[in-house]
């Protein structure tokens, strides 16, 4: 700790941080442009201008930008001094000559952060009577709008889409005064992170292009702390509701898990609320036995629970209270996991290994830290974006600790990124083909998923003695498994990466070996798993029996009527065992929130909500429960949580009254109750009953408009507003106005700051945790409770028989995921559908690039264009995983080659 | 006594006095031009809306009576997709107009809008439209805005240099 002056007042400051973040830290309302908490400084606005002093006496002092500036015991500074902010202002004044004067049609008004630093410095009336610069736009996609008129220069787009991000092409072209930031030509953004340039720019340059399409202002959206829903790394966000239609998501800060980014998928991938395909209303259809469609539901759920033998299947998109809702409802004998019995199987494998207490899954924050890096059989780019950005970060590490060496401050972005150059940590990658992060790879092993598992064993073979060494592994695998070895063996911080998009269980049953040899070298080895889907953890923590055994229930003739959840069957097995299950199952209630192939063969569907108009509670890949709270109540009131559903059920099940149930947090208590595995679900946020000085806390903002005219043109007398009985959040403006508990954040104000930088007053120091701790809690256990050994290799053989191939599915972050693809802007980046083969197979079926090739899998057959990667091994073949046309086949997959005849 | 006698005598005389009671609806009120009364959205020179959807009426007013939702035409115009006041509630302060960055929303000196429904208070933007400049003419948001939206290309408007050429390095 330092102890420095500023403005004749003693304070303690941090050593190693700069004088600007300290200041901020310390509630100093200082402004600032191109500083940012993840990226450090550059020095390139001008405008943190204080005054130094040489000692208590000097009272001349000099100008310096606090930026730039590392922290020294017994600093004196200050912060007011006239000269200072007159520079301050000037600066601003300056930047302004340029700015045009269209903030009533900018995008960022309202949350800028321009606006909000010219308020700040107090600069109010244009002296510069010349003409204003102007630039020319660019089409940059279905994501970014671009509006280069209103640049300051700052530079923090490049520095976080190149330097940070990994983005190729955006950058900075021109010279002097005409500098401009954009593409080499119009097209689209190609960096899976190019949303958070909405963000990062501190004015409006880069603005959301599908906000724009329904444009609210901040300040008129209800507001909610969410969690995303579109992987199994459950960033938090906060989505934005105007009119009853969502129309944002922004990142919301924790510090642990996204920080201050996300992806484009869980920023852009929310218009599925808001999607034509939404189920309205309870349909009853007439094809099912004793179902009459012109009954009421009230009669045909009655009908409906008279049958025996009634199963239901979970969902790993739904909500931990939504799936215990239809375990209570239909007892646990009769709950499946609405997943094949080969992700259930995946998922046990790595839920037995991470919550053995042998080995430690860390939080995006701690990958950060790795130096050394094994991704085995994923691609973290598209399955599990976010990772894909700690993971570009880690790499940086190893040579970052060389720059301190020389005494570069960790602030100090330009001089460190001098420093460093293009040198890289190590990142080792086993995948079938060439993935985005192999430019910072230090090897790459491009091979087939057996292959791959069978690499993993290798280098565990070196790392213990307890495994041996596999067989069928050529001698330059063995190599490259022993170097990969030795240098696992010296990192600080190891970390492997592997996950269940190759659907192999080899690859995850090596990931894990991997992980448990090198925790007996080094107690910080860690273990990040990625699994498919945003809830995909917390239903294998349920540890019911799988999909497949459902269908073989069926098959005896032992289910009368299923209940599905939130669940599309044709995604998760082959279409005729999901055909088959159908026909077997006399009623089949499906709730859903989207119509798809599923919800078509319902007798029965309800509508539900989804995590815009709900609550639920989320397990990550981490294990990290995380509550997501209902942004606005939805207008049709047929549409209600599956778990409100599914307890309101209990009644014609049990013919018993339900206790009246008004909280989901009831739900989870009684989840914890029943399951062990989830104690500590119940604290991640405060209960409903939850007051500050009496008051919830508002959704709205204080200066939320409207409100007694927005549904004027219906009934003039204003209604009441929505009660929310579920949460300690309002649906209006009033409550509690301070700073809330962490898990409860529905938006980031603070008094002089609108835009999204206000997140510096809600944190213990800038960059650091929240007031009170980050949300989330991590379920997996840290103590060893079990004695896990080794796993062995997989027994059974999946190589293809003569004449058939393996097919590798890829995921892609645009497409692959079932919810996020109903949005026009993601469906809009997704790949077409198309066969990817190796040179050598392309020659043997004589097919040149783009020429269709029928591939046949599990009776079903597909036409798909060709293309050719010259890494991918003979005998396979890999296709996008499940693209909306590309669905009903069950994983892992073989198929068989054929030309079209023309 | 006398006190009281000199009272009457006095509201005795102001019979004689001018009347400042008017005859309305007969006689109409003479209203200043700067009267605060019946809002409305007016029209740029070229006759397009005036009206952006920046939404700050909306957060200006004290009473929250003003709604709308913002849209765009094919050339990235900005304009009001509804326009709601409701009449009922507005208390005309004035403060929409105030903060009105186009000179799109006008108080104007018109007070006769009395309805037997309260619903009937209701306007929506065909009702609150006019097709004038109303006490600002000759101004063009579109015009002076950096922004190209169908009314003036980029480097067009008044005091605005032409585009940047990004390839060249001349000072």
């Amino acid at each position: 700790m330092a102890h420095i002056n500023i403005d004749k007042k003693s304070y303690e400051a941090k050593e190693g941080k700069n004088l600007l973040e300290t200041c901020l830290t310390l509630g100093f309302n200082l402004p600032y442009f191109c500083w940012h908490p993840a990226m450090g400084s550059v020095g390139a606005c001008r405008q943190c201008a204080v005054k130094l002093f040489k000692d208590e006496n000097d009272t001349q002092g000099r100008l310096v930008m606090a930026c730039m500036e590392s922290i020294r015991d017994g600093m004196f500074l200050s912060v007011d001094d006239p000269v200072a902010k007159a520079f301050r202002s000037q600066n601003i004044e300056w930047l302004m000559t340029n700015h045009p004067h269209d903030c009533a049609v900018c995008d960022e008004g309202g949350s800028c952060h321009l606006q909000d630093m010219t308020v700040m410095t107090g600069h109010a009336y244009r002296r510069f009577e010349f003409k204003k610069r102007t630039y020319k736009n660019q089409y940059l996609g279905p994501f970014i709008n671009h509006e280069m008129n209103r640049c300051i220069q700052c530079y923090r787009c490049v520095r976080f889409y190149k330097d940070y991000a990994g983005g190729k092409d955006l950058d900075v072209f021109g010279a002097h005064n005409h500098v401009y930031f954009g593409r080499e030509s119009d097209g689209v953004l190609e960096n899976e992170f190019s949303g958070n340039l909405a963000e990062i720019c501190p004015t409006g340059v880069f603005t959301d292009k599908t906000l724009k399409d329904h444009y609210t202002r901040k300040w008129d959206m209800t507001m909610a702390p969410s969690i995303c829903q579109h992987c199994s790394v459950g960033c938090n966000v906060i989505a934005g509701e105007r009119y009853g239609k969502l129309r944002q998501i922004t990142s919301r800060f924790n510090s642990e898990v996204n920080g201050y980014f996300i992806c484009d998928r869980g920023r852009f991938g929310y218009e599925f609320v808001n999607s034509i395909t939404r189920v309205q209303q309870p349909l009853i259809r007439r094809e099912m036995v004793g179902f009459d469609e012109k009954r009421n539901l009230y009669d045909n759920l009655k009908t409906f629970f008279g049958n025996q033998n009634i199963i239901g299947i979970g969902s790993p998109r739904a909500s931990l209270e939504a799936n215990f809702a239809l375990r209570q409802l239909v007892g646990e004998e009769h709950f499946y996991q609405g997943i094949s019995e080969n992700q259930a199987g995946l998922l046990r494998i790595i839920l037995e290994t991470l919550n053995s207490g042998k080995i430690h899954t860390p939080s995006l924050k701690e990958m950060e830290q790795a130096d050394a890096v094994l991704i085995l059989g994923e691609d973290p780019t598209n399955a599990a974006p976010r990772i894909a950005l700690a993971l570009r970060q880690a790499v940086r590490r190893k040579p970052l600790e060389h720059a301190q060496q020389i005494k570069i401050p960790a602030w100090h972005d330009a001089a460190l990124r001098e420093f460093i150059q293009e040198e890289n940590g190590d990142m080792f990658i086993a995948f079938p083909i060439e993935t985005k992060l192999d430019e910072l790879s230090t090897d790459t092993i491009f091979s087939s998923p057996e292959e791959i598992a069978r690499f993993g064993f290798a280098i565990t073979s070196y790392l213990t003695n307890d495994v041996s060494k596999p067989e069928g592994c050529d001698e330059t695998m063995m190599k490259r498994a022993q170097h990969i070895a030795e240098i696992f063996k010296n990192a600080e911080h190891p970390l492997i990466i592997s996950g269940t998009s190759l659907c192999h269980e080899g690859i995850i049953r090596a990931a894990c070996n991997i992980a448990l040899a090198l925790r007996l070298h080094k107690e910080t080895a860690s273990l990040s798993m990625i699994v498919p889907e945003c809830n995909s953890m917390g239903l294998a923590m349920m540890q019911a029996p799988a999909l497949d055994k459902a269908f073989e229930r069926a098959e005896q003739g032992k289910v009368n009527a299923a209940i599905i959840l939130e669940n599309d069957l044709y995604t998760r097995n082959s279409k005729t065992a999901v055909d088959n299950f159908f026909d077997s199952c006399q009623h089949v209630m499906v709730l859903d929130h989207l119509h798809h192939a599923t919800t078509s063969r319902a007798s029965l569907l309800i509508p539900v909500s989804t995590f815009a108009e709900g609550d639920g509670t989320m397990v990550s890949n981490e294990g990290r429960a995380q509550r997501f709270f209902q942004v606005f109540m939805p207008k049709n009131e047929n549409i209600r949580e599956s778990w409100l559903w599914l307890d309101e059920f209990k009644q014609f099940k049990n013919g018993v009254n339900p206790q009246k149930l008004n909280e989901s947090a009831n739900l989870i208590e009684e989840l914890v109750k029943a399951m062990q595995q989830f104690k500590g679900a119940e604290t991640v946020s405060p209960p409903s009953d939850f007051r500050i000085n009496g008051q919830k806390i508002p959704r709205e903002p204080h200066r939320y408009s409207g409100r007694t005219a927005m549904l004027a043109n219906v009934a003039v007398s204003e209604p009441k507003p929505p009660q929310d009985e579920d949460s300690p959040l309002s649906f209006t403006m009033e409550g509690y106005r301070g700073i809330p508990p962490a898990p409860l954040i529905p938006f980031f104000w603070s008094p002089g700051w609108n835009s999204v930088q206000s997140i510096n007053k809600y944190q213990i120091e800038v960059g650091g945790p929240l007031h009170g701790g980050d949300p989330g809690k991590r379920l997996f256990t840290e103590e060893k409770i079990s004695n896990l050994d080794f796993w062995e290799m997989p027994a059974q053989d999946f190589s293809p028989a003569a004449g058939e191939v393996e097919i590798v599915p890829l995921t892609h972050i645009f497409g692959s995921e079932v919810l996020s693809v109903y949005s026009a802007a993601i469906a809009e980046r997704a790949p077409r559908p198309y066969l990817m083969i190796g040179e050598k197979d392309a020659g043997d079926f004589d097919v040149a690039e783009h020429a269709l090739l029928r591939v046949k899998i599990q009776n079903q057959s597909f036409d798909l264009p060709v293309r050719i990667k010259k890494e991918l091994q003979p005998g396979l073949v890999a296709i996008p995983f499940n693209l909306p046309s590309m669905t009903g086949i069950g994983w892992p997959a073989k198929g068989t080659l054929s030309k079209i005849k023309p | 006594m006398i006190s009281l006698l000199r009272t009457m005598g006095l509201t005795f005389l102001h019979m004689f006095r001018k009347r400042e009671t008017i005859q309305y609806p007969e006689e109409k009120v003479v209203l200043h031009p700067r009267w605060r009364g019946r809002i409305v959205l007016t029209r740029d020179p070229d006759m397009g809306e005036r009206c952006v959807g920046c939404y700050l009426c909306a957060a200006a007013c004290p009473v929250d009576c003003i709604s709308l939702q913002a849209t765009e035409d094919e050339n990235g115009r900005r304009y009001p997709e509804f326009f709601r006041i409701n009449f009922s509630r507005c208390i005309f302060c004035g403060y929409c107009e105030e903060a009105c960055p186009t000179y799109a929303i006008q108080l104007i000196p018109d007070f006769e809008m009395a309805e037997y429904n309260r619903q009937n208070l209701v306007y929506e933007k065909e009702d609150l439209l006019i097709n004038s400049e109303g006490k600002y003419p000759g101004y063009n948001y579109y015009k002076v805005a950096g922004l190209s939206a169908g009314i003036k290309g980029k480097g067009e408007g008044d005091n605005e240099e032409p585009p940047v050429d990004v390839h060249s390095l001349l000072p």
